[in-house]
């Protein structure tokens, strides 16, 4: 397959395959973390993920919109109030959605699996009401399109560059969060143990809600960042959720640490593949190993040890 | 007490003098030098269908909820709008058009359901529907079974055919050969590399479209990449081609993947003015989603552009979105899916019946000299005779015709040399 190539242009392609891998790495990162959160932490099956991630989506488009009416001169920095928002809104729809529904289905998780595929599902269907059947485009300032020319033949993509920069952001964000702060030693505490963590003094409810809120919220800034890369329809979440589940699943999914390299070897693997045989096909072999090893070990790559 | 028996006595009168006021329609049946334009219902309809005097009713079978509502909702509104139009220029045989919408929700079965319910309920006298090759696939026996009569509108593999069903978009060497052959000829191209989503269009669609670059352009398919529907990665693949270095990237990648694939792409650093791309599967519904600055440039091969310049649709694109509003953009397959109403009427009145055999049996020859997209022609195989043509994406998202064939090009469903 290469003879026909010179040096020189397979050194480049290494490099921007290199790059391809670290996209898709930190594209996988950014939409697990969400649901490493909440299902990680808290156990809950979260099928309405991608929905979450689309308000984000269409919060961004909304605020484009409004940016290019009333705004333009600051058209070229929207991106970022636009995350905080789509952060706020998911978030806000997080603990909507926790406090009426999910807050009564915390002793039978299995249950939560269906609760929120049906919640999906009425989502989909509301921005289908409000935003319109068709895909919204959502514009991007000048400055995040195209590529970088690093050499003649080397080009690494701006978004991609950009959506690394945001994972990495929101990782360490999550994980000061989550190991450093007061309030995530309450979640970890209410993980492992519920009734003790109320008995010293912890208010759990108020943890449930705030975790489920901060796991929607990434996923709407998730949602958000993958305007740059993807479409913004009613039923676009619909193409992350499986991708999504499969990270955080593993990776062992009570461990932040398992979903990143989680996500890590499975966007390698995938890339790899890729460039080797036909996406289709990549899929496929990418999905058996997946199984391969879970069926090894089922408890994910990375596994808490608690006493249970 | 003797009020009673009175009640008794006028209570039937005055509901058969009810009745009759409501019956005014039924009155109507005997033949009447006014209607004379209307022909008698019992000599237009011998098979039981919902025809009245005043009224026929017809269904329209698409996704309005549901992943495919994204596409079909174009084909709503433009079968609606062909309805409409349709009454207020006197209806078919001198009858309005009544319709039934129902809801495919973007699930097969339930387009075979619905099929079912609106010919055996409803009896409705034709069907305007599907999308996806899967749900007509779904629905064909259903329409065979209980003859019905389907008017179909999108783009498709071919390899079909059926009296029931009228194609109304293109079948696969109609819309690809054209265009395969122009941009042969215009950019000198010899190498291509295709990608498409991984089901059956995509599939059967490069398999022609292969066999027509390798035996008759003679030239080379450096690549041939299926991503499963819904992908939205397309980094390795855009390496691939950046490698192979092809004169044209040949793609029917459809849904969301569409949008990823075409941003990646940009954000990848190939610049669409400079590397020729040609694509069957973006129309300007899909361009809405991508956004006009990722795709200009791009070349798109169809029959149908929001922007051609001809009186019939001059008058059409005004109309639509009159009804629809301003910002409703208008692909292929919508206009497609207008045509089925207008055509069902002509071939209605040419056979002077609403009877399935008989429409089946006049729809070959039947022409419609309204059509937006110029003049079409049913054919012996009931596909449409139609010009196939080749734009230039612009930023706006519309597209700047480059192309278009000489003369109808025939429908070939089972392309002999291409299977």
């Amino acid at each position: 397959m290469f003879g026909d190539y010179s040096l020189g242009d397979l050194g480049s392609i290494f490099v921007m395959q290199g790059f391809a891998g670290l996209i898709l790495f930190s594209v996988y990162v950014l939409m697990a973390l969400g649901l490493a959160i909440i299902f990680g932490q808290m156990g809950v099956i979260n099928m309405a993920h991608g929905e979450f991630m689309i308000l984000g989506a269409y919060v961004t488009w909304m605020t484009s919109n409004v940016f290019q009416s009333y705004l333009p001169g600051l058209f070229s920095g929207y991106f970022f109030l636009a995350m905080i928002l789509a952060f706020v809104a998911s978030g806000a729809l997080g603990m909507l959605v926790e406090w009426v529904l999910i807050r009564h289905l915390y002793k039978r998780p299995l249950d939560t699996l269906l609760a929120t595929w049906g919640l999906s599902l009425m989502l989909q269907q509301a921005y289908r009401s409000v935003f319109g059947a068709r895909e919204v485009g959502v514009e991007l300032p000048q400055w995040m399109l195209g590529s970088l020319h690093v050499t003649d033949s080397i080009e690494v993509p701006i978004n991609g560059v950009f959506v690394m920069c945001l994972t990495v952001l929101i990782t360490l964000s999550v994980a000061y969060v989550m190991y450093m702060s007061r309030w995530g030693r309450q979640v970890r505490a209410v993980v492992q143990n519920r009734i003790m963590a109320g008995a010293v003094g912890i208010n759990t409810e108020k943890v449930d809600r705030y975790t489920f809120g901060l796991g929607c919220g990434i996923a709407g800034i998730a949602g958000s960042a993958f305007t740059m890369i993807g479409s913004t329809g009613p039923t676009s979440g619909q193409l992350y959720i499986v991708d999504t589940f499969l990270v955080v699943v593993f990776g062992g999914a009570a461990s932040l640490l398992g979903t990143i390299a989680s996500a890590f070897s499975i966007s390698q693997t995938q890339s790899t593949l890729e460039f080797f045989m036909s996406g289709s096909m990549a899929k496929v072999l990418t999905l058996l190993a997946v199984v391969g090893i879970l069926m090894l070990r089922p408890q994910g790559l990375f596994a808490l040890k608690v006493r249970k | 007490m003797s009020d009673e028996p009175n009640k008794g006595l006028l209570s039937p009168l005055r509901r058969k003098l009810l009745m009759g006021m409501a019956a005014v329609p039924a009155i109507t049946m005997l033949p009447r030098a006014s209607f004379a334009q209307a022909p008698a219902t019992s000599a237009v309809n011998t098979t039981g269908l919902a025809v009245t005097d005043t009224e026929v009713t017809v269904g329209i079978l698409h996704s309005a909820t549901g992943t495919m509502a994204i596409s079909e909702t174009g084909s709503i509104e433009a079968e609606k709008l062909a309805i409409e139009q349709i009454n207020a220029a006197g209806g078919v045989l001198g009858r309005k058009i009544k319709f039934i919408q129902e809801d495919g929700a973007s699930d097969w079965p339930t387009f075979a359901e619905k099929a079912k319910k609106l010919l055996v309920n409803d009896k409705v006298a034709a069907i305007m529907g599907c999308w996806t090759s899967a749900s007509r696939k779904a629905v064909l026996p259903v329409m065979e079974q209980y003859n019905g009569m389907l008017y179909y509108p999108t783009f498709y593999e071919g390899l079909e055919q059926s009296k029931n069903v009228i194609y109304t978009g293109q079948e696969a060497t109609q819309q690809i050969l054209a265009g395969l052959n122009w941009i042969a000829k215009e950019k000198g191209a010899k190498s291509f590399f295709f990608i498409g989503s991984d089901y059956i269009w995509p599939r059967t669609s490069n398999k022609i479209a292969r066999k027509h670059v390798e035996n008759v352009l003679k030239g080379k398919v450096v690549g041939e990449e299926y991503y499963p529907l819904g992908n939205t990665q397309f980094n390795s693949v855009i390496n691939k081609i950046k490698l192979t270095k092809p004169d044209v990237i040949f793609t029917d990648v459809v849904g969301g993947s569409n949008v990823a694939f075409y941003k990646q792409l940009k954000a990848a650093g190939i610049d669409l003015s400079k590397q020729a791309l040609l694509t069957i599967s973006v129309t300007e519904d899909e361009i809405d989603g991508i956004g006009g600055e990722n795709i200009a440039g791009a070349y798109a091969c169809m029959k149908y552009f929001q922007s051609l310049d001809n009186p019939n649709n001059k008058a059409f694109v005004p109309a639509f979105k009159k009804a629809w509003g301003e910002k409703t953009v208008i692909g292929d397959v919508t206009q497609a899916a207008y045509l089925g109403p207008w055509l069902w009427k002509l071939t209605v009145e040419k056979a002077g019946s609403f009877d399935v055999d008989k429409i089946a049996a006049a729809s070959p020859g039947v022409e419609f000299k309204g059509a937006p997209e110029g003049y079409v022609r049913i054919h012996e195989n009931h596909h449409l005779w139609s010009k196939t043509r080749v734009g230039r994406a612009k930023l706006d998202g519309q597209f700047e015709l480059i192309y278009e064939t000489a003369d109808l090009v025939e429908p070939d469903p089972f392309p002999k040399g291409y299977q």
